[in-house]
């Protein structure tokens, strides 16, 4: 059960819309920050700013231990087998494009097969192009089955094709669905590939298990979980880390340089070249401890009801017609893609925003499956453990306005 | 709720010179991808005006209305002058204060309209 008045702990719910309370409905996007974060960020910068894993002086002491003990909390918060594992990036996108330029530049060739899905972001598409112009991978696609599921029958006949790398999303940011990673990865591990998982959409909202998946890669964001922006993260089996060549090169990721030849650091610093986002990454391990106070069970408990008792209510709304899995789906993810015929998502957000609700229009970066729906956007309601029924009752009550607007 | 006047709703519900034209017309096409707007819009010429207009397309209520008003307004209007209309005549035009969040759904029309203007203009 989530404390009903959690909302207090997010200074931004203070702010007023065009005169209404603000309910934010665009978490599949960005997250609110809470007070704890804000603070933490803060404080590095008022009491202990300085660089990282240089100095002999306090500060800098002070700074790398905060800055590492928040990657043992990532580690522990994802169940990764060491803190070495955990790279931190930017966001979900730069993790995926680690992997693309690191890994596969070098451990891909020509013709080798590259299996992503009809359900993938851009983040996990457009990489995997470069690497088709760059040095010839081909790229294929796992296709929907009738319920917004990858289709696993049709993954194992693209596993013949002996894939070197299978790139999947773990929960989309458009149907609700939640992909069975651990399957997928047993199933790709058989067939000789390799696997990474965009958890940018799963990691906010349940638990990760690292240990149990036993994928390769897995990338994620820390600001669509309560955490700042320009933070991100990639675990990486520490055997392949340490065989990959750094993404991108200069101080702190050497171990010695000289004219002629330089050696690079060992992990994770490797792949951590110049002054990180120390203050993100000290602020992000305040985060984790702010999610694992409140529980990811109950995070993923709380928005699942939230995202039924939405379903049920929305089904209710004249025309209106939903993209993404219905109630049966146990794991369903607390997002809501949606259109209603006679109105454009784009005046559906409008009107919505006139009620101080926040709602995302358009393709949500994965045209591909958009093109599948044939629709060219969608209004997206997506959902996080702060939101409340109460919530949904007046975003219910701002459509059937659209409805009596448009119809 | 300034945006969804009752004009705005009538034009984005029967827009006018909505279709195409099938003779010897000038055409372009323009989409706002990332929300899924999209117009083409033919036009034919006399004597260096503007004789007939049509678009069609799908878009939001904006874009839709913009067309719609703007082809009504062109009609006749030389293209020397069309070629220098901006956001502030398209606002005159709709009737409404345009949002910086929905200028390129109220601009699109124009721009789609300008291109074939200027295509024309720099083949004479």
């Amino acid at each position: 059960m989530i404390n009903p008045s959690i909302q207090n702990d997010f200074p931004i719910f203070s702010t007023k819309i065009n005169g209404k309370p603000l309910i934010y409905f665009d978490n599949s996007a960005t997250s609110q920050r809470p007070q704890v974060m804000i603070d933490k960020l803060v404080e590095y910068y008022e009491k202990f700013n300085a660089s990282i894993h240089r100095g002999i002086h306090s500060l800098s002491e002070k700074a790398t231990e905060e800055y590492e003990h928040s990657r043992t909390k990532v580690a522990r918060f994802i169940n990764a087998n060491e803190d070495k594992e955990i790279i931190y990036t930017r966001n979900a996108t730069e993790s995926i494009n680690l992997v693309a330029y690191s890994w596969g530049m070098n451990y891909l060739k020509k013709g080798d097969v590259v299996l992503i899905s009809d359900l993938e972001h851009h983040s996990n598409i457009v990489p995997w192009q470069i690497l088709e112009k760059k040095i010839g991978v081909k790229i294929e696609c796992i296709p929907l089955d009738k319920d917004f599921g990858l289709d696993l029958e049709e993954y194992k006949r693209l596993l013949q094709l002996k894939p070197k790398l299978v790139a999947v999303i773990h929960a989309s940011n458009v149907t609700g669905t939640v992909n069975p990673i651990k399957e997928i990865t047993s199933l790709a591990h058989a067939a000789g590939a390799r696997v990474l998982v965009d958890a940018a959409q799963s990691t906010p909202h349940m638990k990760i298990d690292i240990q149990d998946y036993d994928c390769d890669f897995l990338g994620f964001s820390a600001h669509k979980m309560c955490g700042p922006t320009g933070m991100g993260v990639l675990y990486g089996k520490k055997k392949l880390l340490e065989e990959m060549p750094p993404f991108l090169t200069g101080g702190g990721m050497i171990k010695s340089v000289s004219c002629e030849k330089t050696t690079w650091n060992n992990l994770p610093d490797k792949f951590e070249a110049g002054t990180p986002n120390i203050a993100g990454a000290i602020a992000f391990g305040a985060t984790i401890d702010y999610l694992e106070d409140i529980g990811m069970d109950n995070i993923e408990k709380h928005e699942r009801d939230l995202v039924s008792y939405a379903l049920n209510k929305l089904s209710h709304i004249k025309g209106l017609e939903v993209f993404g899995q219905d109630n049966s789906h146990e794991t369903r993810g607390g997002m809501i893609s949606f259109t209603m015929g006679y109105a454009h998502p784009h005046d559906i957000s409008q009107i919505l925003n006139e009620e101080g609700i926040a709602v995302r229009s358009g393709h949500h970066c994965a045209q591909p499956l958009h093109t599948k729906f044939g629709k060219a956007s969608t209004t997206r309601a997506s959902f996080y453990f702060y939101n409340k029924k109460e919530e949904v009752d007046v975003m219910i009550e701002a459509l059937e306005k659209v409805r009596k607007i448009f119809s | 709720m300034d945006l969804y006047r009752q004009h705005i709703l009538e034009h984005y519900k029967s827009p006018k010179n909505f279709g195409s034209i099938k003779s010897s017309s000038k055409s372009s096409h323009g989409e706002n991808p990332s929300c899924g707007d999209s117009i083409t819009m033919d036009v034919t010429f006399k004597n260096g005006t503007i004789d007939d207009i049509k678009f069609r397309g799908e878009g939001c209520a904006v874009s839709i209305a913009s067309a719609s008003m703007l082809t009504e307004k062109v009609k006749g209007m030389e293209m020397t002058q069309i070629a220098n209309l901006g956001l502030s005549d398209l606002q005159e035009i709709l009737g409404i204060e345009i949002t910086p969040a929905r200028q390129k759904c109220a601009l699109l029309p124009l721009t789609v309209l300008k291109k074939i203007i200027l295509t024309e203009l720099s083949s004479k």
